[in-house]
C-alpha cells in the first residue's frame, strides 16, 4: 500500500513539474506586462516535441541516444526519493540527501557528455561551463545538507522533515543561513537566472542550452520535462525541508489531501519569489558566478557555524 | 594452510620473474638442453613425445609466444591466489603466523598474515589478475624493440609484486623493510623501462630519490619502536610504551615515509612523473596497489604497532588528506597526458583515503570507536574501489596508447566510433571513479561523508567545525573529479577525432587486452550493487584490527546500507538499480510505443556557415578554462599567446598559437628550494675534501683522539 502510494506520489510529480513551468512563465509574464501563455501550455509543448520528428547529428554516437532516457529516468528516481505530500514513504529510505546530490550528478554526467558527443563548439561550451557551476554549486549545498542533518541527526529526507515537524515553530539561525544557501544553490543548478537563462536562445551565453542543442523531437522533450522535474524537486526540497508544515503525516485521504493543497501553495508562493528575481536581476558575466556561489557557500557555512555556536548547546 | 596459499602466491610472483629471464635465451636453452640430453641418454631415456614436445617449445616463433604468455600466467596464479588469501580471511578468523629460516642469524624473518593483510591481498589481487590478462597482448611491441628487453620487464614486474606480497606478510620491521626496500626498487627499474627518453630516467631517479627518503623515515620510525621495546618482531613492538612525544615522533615519522610512498601533498612530486614513464600495465599496478600497500603500512604502523592515538595527529592526517584531495584534483583537470592525469587522480584519492582515516583517528581517539570503525571502513572500501577504477583507467588508457601510440588527449576524440567495446568499458571506470551511484565509488564517498557527520558528538567545537569543512571540501573534489573525469571521457571517446591516428584507430584485437579490464569492470558495478557482503567483511578486519564494533551497518540485511542506524542514513544500490532499470524501460518503451519512431540522421547545427570541423570543438585545455581561472593562485600557468599578422597596425591575424603549461607550484616551494639547500651544504662540505692526504691523515688522527676519548 505504501509503495503505491509512493509510486502514485512520484507519478504526481513527474505530472506536476510542467504545471509549475507553466505557472512560473504566466508569473514572469504578469510581471514583465506580456500577455501570459496558457498554464498548460508546457504540456502542449511536450506534446508538440513529442509528435515532431527527431533528429541525430550524423557523428552522435550511443552515448547522444542514451543520454534523455537517464536523464529522464534519473530526474523520476530523485522525485520518488523527495517527500511530496506526505512524509515516511518507503521509496524515501532508498537513498538519502547524499545520494540525492549523486543522482544530480549522475544525470548531469550525461548531459554533460551528450553535449560533448557531437563535436561542436556550443556543445564543449555548454558541457564546461556546467560542469564548472555545479562544482562550485555542490560544496555549498553540502554545507547546507550538513547543517540540517546535524540539527535533524539524520540525512534521510522524511525524517528530517519529521524532525523540523516535531520541534515546531522555532526560529534557528542556522536554517535561515541555509535556506538562503539553498535557494542561491538552487536558482544556480536549475540554470536560472541571473547564473543561466532558460529563455535565451543566443549560443554564447547558454549553458543548459548549449548542451541539449542538437536535440528535437522526442529526445528534447524528454530532456526539457526532466529539468522541469529538477526545477519542482528544488522547490519541493526547500519549501518541504524550511517549511514542512501540513505535508502528509499518515496516509489518510485527509491527510494526504491536506498536503498536496499545502505543497501546491507552497510552490506557487515560491514561484512568484523566483519570478520576481528572474524579472529583477539581469544575467551575470560567466566569471562572477563563482563570487554568487562562494556566497551561497558562504552562507552555508555560517549556517554550520551558527549551529555549532549556538544551537548545540541548548539543544 | 592460509600461509601456505599466500607462499603459493609469491612464488608464483617470483617463479614468473625467473622465467622472463629466459626470454632471448633459446639458444642457449636449446644448447644446454641438447647438450643434457646427450649426457643423460644412458640413464633417462625421454620418450618420444617429451622430445616432440621439447622440441616444439623450443621452435622460435612458439618459444617467443609461450616465454610472453608464461610469466603472466604465473602472475594470475598469484593474483588468484591472492584473491583467495583475501576472501577466505575476509569470511573468517583464520590468521596464522611463522618463521622463515631466512634472514639475519639472531632475527629470522617472521611472517604472518591477519584480517587486515588478507584484505590488502585482496586488493593486490583483483588488480594483479586484470593485469596478467592485459599483459600478454601489451608486451607484445615491445618484443621486437633492442632497447626494451622483455626479460627485464618481466623480471622486475614479478619482483615488483613478490616485493609487496612480502610487505603484506611481514612481521618484523627487519623483514618488513627489506621487503619495502624490495618494491621500492624493483619498481624504479620498471618506472625506468623507457630509459632512452630523458623524461622517463629524470622520473625514476626523482622515484627512487623519494622512495628512499621515505624508507629512512619509516625506519627511524620503527627505530623509535624498537628503541622503546628491545625487540623487532611486530609482537615485541606491540608491547611498546612510548611517551606521548615520542609517540607524535613516530607517528610523524610514519605519516612522512608512508604518506610519501602514497603520494601525499605536498611530497607527492615523484607520483605524476614516475606513473606516465612506466608501462601502462606497470603504471596500473603501481597506481592501483602500490598507493595501497603504502596505506596498508600506515595502518599497521598506527592501529596495531602505536599503542595509543591522539586526536591531534588525526587533524593532521585529516587535513594533509584533504589537501592532497583537493590539490590532487585540480592539478589533474588540467592535464593533457591521459596517464599523468590519472596520476593525479590517484593523488585525489589517496587523499581521501586519509581523510577518512584522519576521521576514523580523531574519533578513536575522543572516545567514539563505533564511528572510528565508520571512519576506517569507509577509508578501507575505498582503497579496494580505488584499486579496481584505477587499474581499470590505466589498463584503458593502455589500450588506446598501444592502439594509437597517443597519450596526449588534445590529439583524440570520437574513440567511442573506433572502440566502441574499449570505450563502452572505459565508461563504467569513469562513472565508478566519479563517485556516481549506484557504482562502487559512490559507495565509499558516501561512508566518508557519513563518517564525517557523525562529527556533532564530538565535545570539542573546533574539531566540530573543522570536519564538516573538510568535508566540504571532499564534496569540491567530488564535483571537480566529476568534471575532470567527463571531460577526459568527452575528449577522448567522443566528439570528432583530432588527428589522423586517432581517426584511423581500430580495436584492440587481443581479447585479453579487452578482458582485463572487463573483468574489472564488472567488479566495479558488482561491488557497487552488491557493496554489503565486502563491507561485512571489513567488518571484520576492523573489529580485530581494533577491537570496535559496527553493529547496524548490515543490520537491514543484504539490501540496505545503513552506516549508524536505518533512522540516520540508509543506501539500497540494488533498488536504485532496479528502479532505474524499471523506469528506463518504461520510458524507452512509451518512446518506441506503437507508431514510428525513426530518428532521422542529419548534419548538426553549424550555424549556417558549413563546413564544421574538428578543430572547433572544445579541447581538454579548453574545457578546463574556468577552472583554471577561478582556481588561479593554486597553478603556476605559463601562456603565451602569438598571434601572425599581415599588416603593419595589426588588425588583420592570419594566425594564431596559443600554448599553456601548467605546473605544480609545489615544485618551485618545496623541492627547488630543497634541492639547492642541499646542493649549497654539500658545496660547503666539500670545502674540507682538499685533496691532499696531509689533512686526511689529520682528520683520522682527530677522529681517532675523539672516539678514544669517548671510549675512555
Amino acid at each position: 500500500m505504501a509503495w503505491i502510494l509512493a509510486i502514485l506520489q512520484t507519478l504526481l510529480f513527474i505530472g506536476g513539474a510542467p504545471l509549475l513551468a507553466g505557472w512560473i512563465k504566466m508569473l514572469k509574464c504578469w510581471l514583465q506586462n506580456r500577455n501570459a501563455p496558457s498554464l498548460l501550455q508546457p504540456y502542449r509543448d511536450l506534446r508538440k516535441l513529442w509528435r515532431k520528428e527527431s533528429i541525430l547529428p550524423e557523428s552522435a554516437s550511443w552515448i547522444f541516444t542514451a543520454a534523455p532516457y537517464l536523464v529522464f529516468t534519473v530526474a523520476v528516481l530523485t522525485a520518488a526519493v523527495v517527500p511530496l505530500v506526505a512524509v515516511d514513504l518507503p521509496s524515501a529510505r532508498i537513498i538519502d540527501v547524499f545520494g540525492l546530490v549523486g543522482f544530480f550528478a549522475l544525470a548531469r554526467t550525461f548531459l554533460v557528455l551528450a553535449g560533448m558527443d557531437i563535436g561542436t563548439a556550443f556543445g564543449g561550451m555548454g558541457s564546461s561551463r556546467e560542469m564548472t557551476i555545479s562544482s562550485l554549486a555542490e560544496p555549498a549545498m553540502l554545507m547546507v545538507v550538513f547543517t540540517l542533518a546535524m540539527s535533524a541527526g539524520t540525512t534521510n529526507l522524511s525524517m528530517g522533515m519529521d524532525y523540523v515537524l516535531d520541534s515546531g515553530l522555532v526560529l534557528r539561525p542556522s536554517f535561515v543561513f541555509a535556506l538562503g544557501s539553498l535557494m542561491l544553490v538552487a536558482v544556480a543548478e536549475t540554470g536560472r537566472v541571473p547564473v543561466d537563462n532558460p529563455a535565451t536562445h543566443l549560443e554564447l551565453t547558454m549553458i543548459h542550452e548549449a548542451m541539449i542543442l542538437e536535440y528535437s523531437g522526442r529526445y528534447l522533450a524528454l530532456m526539457e520535462w526532466a529539468s522541469q522535474i529538477k526545477l519542482m524537486l528544488y522547490g519541493v526540497l526547500i519549501a518541504n525541508i524550511f517549511f514542512p508544515w501540513y505535508i502528509g503525516r499518515d496516509f489518510s485521504p485527509a491527510a494526504l489531501g491536506q498536503g498536496l493543497l499545502a505543497i501546491m501553495l507552497k510552490l506557487a508562493l515560491l514561484s512568484v519569489l523566483l519570478a520576481l528575481s528572474e524579472t529583477l536581476l539581469a544575467k551575470m558575466r560567466i566569471f562572477r558566478v563563482q563570487e554568487y556561489l562562494s556566497f551561497a557557500y558562504l552562507l552555508g557555512v555560517l549556517g554550520m557555524l551558527s549551529h555549532i555556536i549556538l544551537e548545540v548547546y541548548y539543544a | 594452510m592460509i600461509l601456505y596459499l599466500a607462499y603459493l602466491s609469491l612464488l608464483a610472483a617470483l617463479l614468473s620473474a625467473g622465467v622472463s629471464l629466459l626470454t632471448d635465451r633459446r639458444e642457449y636453452l636449446s644448447c644446454g638442453i641438447k647438450r643434457l640430453r646427450a649426457r643423460t641418454a644412458g640413464w633417462l631415456p625421454l620418450s618420444g613425445k617429451t622430445v616432440a614436445w621439447l622440441d616444439r617449445c623450443l621452435e622460435p616463433d612458439f618459444y617467443a609466444l609461450l616465454l610472453r604468455h608464461l610469466p603472466f600466467v604465473l602472475l594470475g596464479i598469484s593474483g588468484v591466489a591472492a584473491v583467495l588469501v583475501g576472501a577466505v580471511e575476509l569470511s573468517g578468523d583464520f590468521s596464522a603466523s611463522a618463521t622463515l629460516p631466512l634472514g639475519l642469524p639472531w632475527l629470522h624473518w617472521h611472517v604472518r598474515i591477519d584480517a587486515l593483510s588478507g584484505f590488502f591481498f585482496c586488493v593486490l589481487g583483483l588488480p594483479l589478475v586484470a593485469v596478467s590478462l592485459f599483459g600478454p597482448g601489451y608486451v607484445r611491441e615491445f618484443e621486437d624493440s633492442k632497447a626494451h628487453a622483455l626479460a627485464i620487464l618481466g623480471f622486475f614486474t614479478g619482483l615488483f609484486v613478490a616485493g609487496m606480497e612480502m610487505v603484506l606478510l611481514a612481521d618484523d620491521a627487519f623483514f618488513f623493510m627489506i621487503a619495502w626496500e624490495w618494491m621500492s626498487v624493483a619498481s624504479y627499474f620498471l618506472v625506468a623501462y623507457h630509459h632512452e627518453q630523458s623524461a622517463s630516467r629524470r622520473a625514476s631517479f626523482l622515484y627512487l630519490l623519494m622512495a628512499e627518503i621515505g624508507a629512512l623515515c619509516i625506519i627511524l620510525g620503527f627505530g623509535v619502536l624498537v628503541a622503546f621495546s628491545g625487540g623487532f618482531t611486530f609482537d615485541a613492538l606491540r608491547e611498546v610504551q612510548l611517551t606521548p612525544l615520542w609517540a607524535s615522533a613516530a607517528f610523524v615519522l610514519a605519516l612522512l615515509g608512508f604518506g610519501m610512498k602514497a603520494g601525499l601533498v605536498p611530497i607527492h612530486a615523484w607520483l605524476p612523473e614516475a606513473h606516465p614513464a612506466a608501462p601502462s600495465h606497470i603504471s596500473a599496478l603501481m597506481s592501483g596497489v602500490m598507493l595501497k600497500i603504502a596505506v596498508y603500512g600506515f595502518l599497521r604502523f598506527i592501529w596495531d604497532l602505536l599503542p595509543e592515538m591522539f586526536w591531534e595527529w588525526g587533524v593532521l592526517v585529516l587535513v594533509t588528506g584533504a589537501s592532497s584531495a583537493i590539490l590532487g584534483i585540480l592539478y589533474a583537470l588540467q592535464q593533457q597526458n591521459l596517464k599523468r592525469l590519472l596520476a593525479y587522480s590517484s593523488v585525489e584519492n589517496i587523499g581521501i583515503i586519509f581523510t577518512s582515516l584522519g576521521l576514523a583517528i580523531i574519533f578513536f581517539s575522543t572516545g567514539y570507536p563505533q564511528f572510528g570503525a565508520l571512519g576506517l571502513l569507509a577509508g578501507l572500501l575505498h582503497c579496494f574501489n580505488h584499486a579496481l577504477f584505477k587499474t581499470l583507467l590505466f589498463l584503458g588508457a593502455g589500450c588506446v596508447l598501444h592502439q594509437t601510440h597517443e597519450i596526449n588527449l588534445e590529439k583524440m576524440g570520437g574513440l567511442i566510433h573506433r572502440m566502441p567495446k574499449l570505450a563502452a568499458l572505459f565508461l563504467v571506470g569513469t562513472l565508478s571513479i566519479s563517485a556516481l551511484p549506484p557504482l562502487n565509488g559512490f559507495v565509499s564517498e558516501w561512508l566518508t561523508l557519513q563518517a564525517a557527520l557523525q562529527a556533532t558528538h564530538l565535545e570539542s567545537g573546533v574539531l566540530r567545525s573543522l570536519i564538516p569543512t573538510a568535508a566540504a571540501v571532499l564534496a569540491l573534489t567530488g564535483a571537480l573529479g566529476v568534471a575532470c573525469f567527463v571531460k577526459v571521457y568527452g575528449v577522448a571517446f567522443l566528439g570528432l577525432p583530432r588527428s589522423l591516428h586517432i581517426a584511423h584507430a581500430h580495436e584492440v584485437n587481443d581479447m585479453g587486452m579487452l578482458a582485463g579490464p572487463a573483468l574489472l569492470a564488472l567488479c566495479c558495478v558488482l561491488f557497487g550493487v552488491f557493496p554489503t557482503p565486502l563491507i561485512d567483511g571489513i567488518r571484520g578486519v576492523i573489529e580485530k584490527l581494533t577491537g570496535a564494533v559496527l553493529p547496524n551497518v548490515t543490520a537491514l540485511g543484504w539490501l540496505w546500507v545503513t552506516p549508524v542506524d536505518a533512522k540516520m542514513a540508509s543506501y539500497s544500490p540494488i533498488l536504485v538499480l532496479i528502479s532505474l532499470l524499471v523506469a528506463g524501460a518504461l520510458c524507452y518503451y512509451l518512446l518506441h510505443r506503437g507508431n514510428y519512431f525513426k530518428p532521422r540522421r542529419a548534419e548538426p547545427w553549424d550555424c549556417g556557415f558549413g563546413g564544421l570541423n574538428a578543430r572547433m570543438q572544445y579541447t581538454s585545455g579548453a574545457f578546463s578554462m574556468p577552472v583554471r581561472r577561478i582556481f588561479n593562485p593554486v597553478y603556476k600557468i605559463s601562456e603565451t599567446l602569438d598571434a601572425q599578422t599581415e599588416d603593419p597596425e595589426h588588425w588583420r591575424v592570419t594566425a594564431l598559437k596559443y600554448q599553456f603549461q601548467v605546473e605544480d607550484k609545489s615544485w618551485y616551494a618545496l623541492y627547488q628550494p630543497t634541492g639547492q639547500a642541499v646542493t649549497h651544504l654539500a658545496r660547503r662540505l666539500g670545502r674540507i675534501q682538499t685533496g691532499s692526504i696531509r689533512t686526511y691523515l689529520g682528520y683520522s688522527f682527530v677522529t681517532l683522539i675523539f672516539l678514544l676519548w669517548v671510549i675512555s
